[in-house]
């Protein structure tokens, strides 16, 4: 049996899904984010799968493009956590509820 | 051969995929997540993208995992014992799962995609700085900005909390 496309499709939905579970399901906000990156990743796999299958180029460079925004992301993104953490004293997301109606 | 690498790094990404969702450590799961990254870089090299996967471990595995784990460091979180997530949370994450999955499993079935074009060798970096050059040279530039921006953010961003605890 050969591996084609579909295969890696479905790894990446199944990899998509695994970070999803995790964004909805976690309380600490580092895990939550790890798991956002995971969801990134599993993108970045069908874009190479769909670019390397159709035999072009756009897939990859798009990869390149969301590991660039990532990086940007990454770093923006634990600076605001370390900001709360000093603010609040706690990543958890049950204790950060002061914008509830 | 192919196969088998294949099934190896699919299982490796998602095994450790599953324990950066389940650990109780965040430590554990900055590990899991360095794990399914080695996993999808090695995925990249059987797309015949190689140049990706060198940039993924460098970027991905080399910075962030490293950034996730200096700010677990410095946060120093205990391990505290959260309540279980409530009912709808976990009805919408199955369900939300289960359709995207069911739109996958509907595309293999239903569409018509391209069987494997796959040219022998892949693309080299040249042929990356001709794409990233030409084509997508607008891109390259306003991501670039952003960098920069996002530089700024994170030296504004530490700085404020900083004139704030002075204040305080």
């Amino acid at each position: 049996m050969i591996i084609d496309l579909p295969h890696y499709l479905l790894l990446s939905a199944v990899l998509f899904v695994l970070g999803f579970f995790g964004v909805l399901l976690r309380k600490n906000t580092l895990v939550i984010y790890m798991c956002l990156e995971l969801m990134l990743i599993a993108a970045t796999i069908a874009l190479a799968a769909f670019s390397h299958f159709n035999d072009t180029l756009d897939g990859n460079v798009f990869v390149f493009f969301i590991l660039t925004i990532a990086a940007a992301e990454v770093a923006v993104g634990l600076a605001i956590i370390v900001a709360l953490f000093r603010q609040r004293g706690t990543v958890q997301v049950e204790a950060l509820n002061h914008l509830r109606h | 051969m192919a196969n088998f690498l294949f099934y190896f790094f699919a299982l490796l990404a998602l095994v450790s995929a599953g324990l950066v969702v389940v650990s109780k450590n965040p430590v554990n799961a900055a590990l899991g997540l360095l794990l399914s990254l080695v996993g999808v870089a090695g995925l990249f090299v059987l797309l015949n993208a190689a140049l990706l996967a060198f940039v993924l471990l460098l970027v991905y595995a080399g910075a962030v995992v490293a950034l996730f784990l200096f700010i677990i460091m410095l946060l120093d979180t205990r391990l505290e014992p959260s309540k279980p997530s409530p009912r709808l949370t976990l009805i919408a994450a199955t369900l939300g799962g289960a359709l995207l999955v069911v739109g996958v499993l509907s595309l293999n079935q239903r569409a018509i995609l391209l069987a494997g074009g796959a040219s022998g060798t892949g693309p080299t970096l040249k042929h990356y700085a001709e794409q990233l050059f030409t084509t997508y040279l607008l891109p390259v530039q306003l991501v670039g900005f952003l960098l920069l921006i996002a530089m700024l953010g994170v030296i504004v961003l530490s700085k404020k909390s900083d004139q704030a605890e002075e204040t305080l």
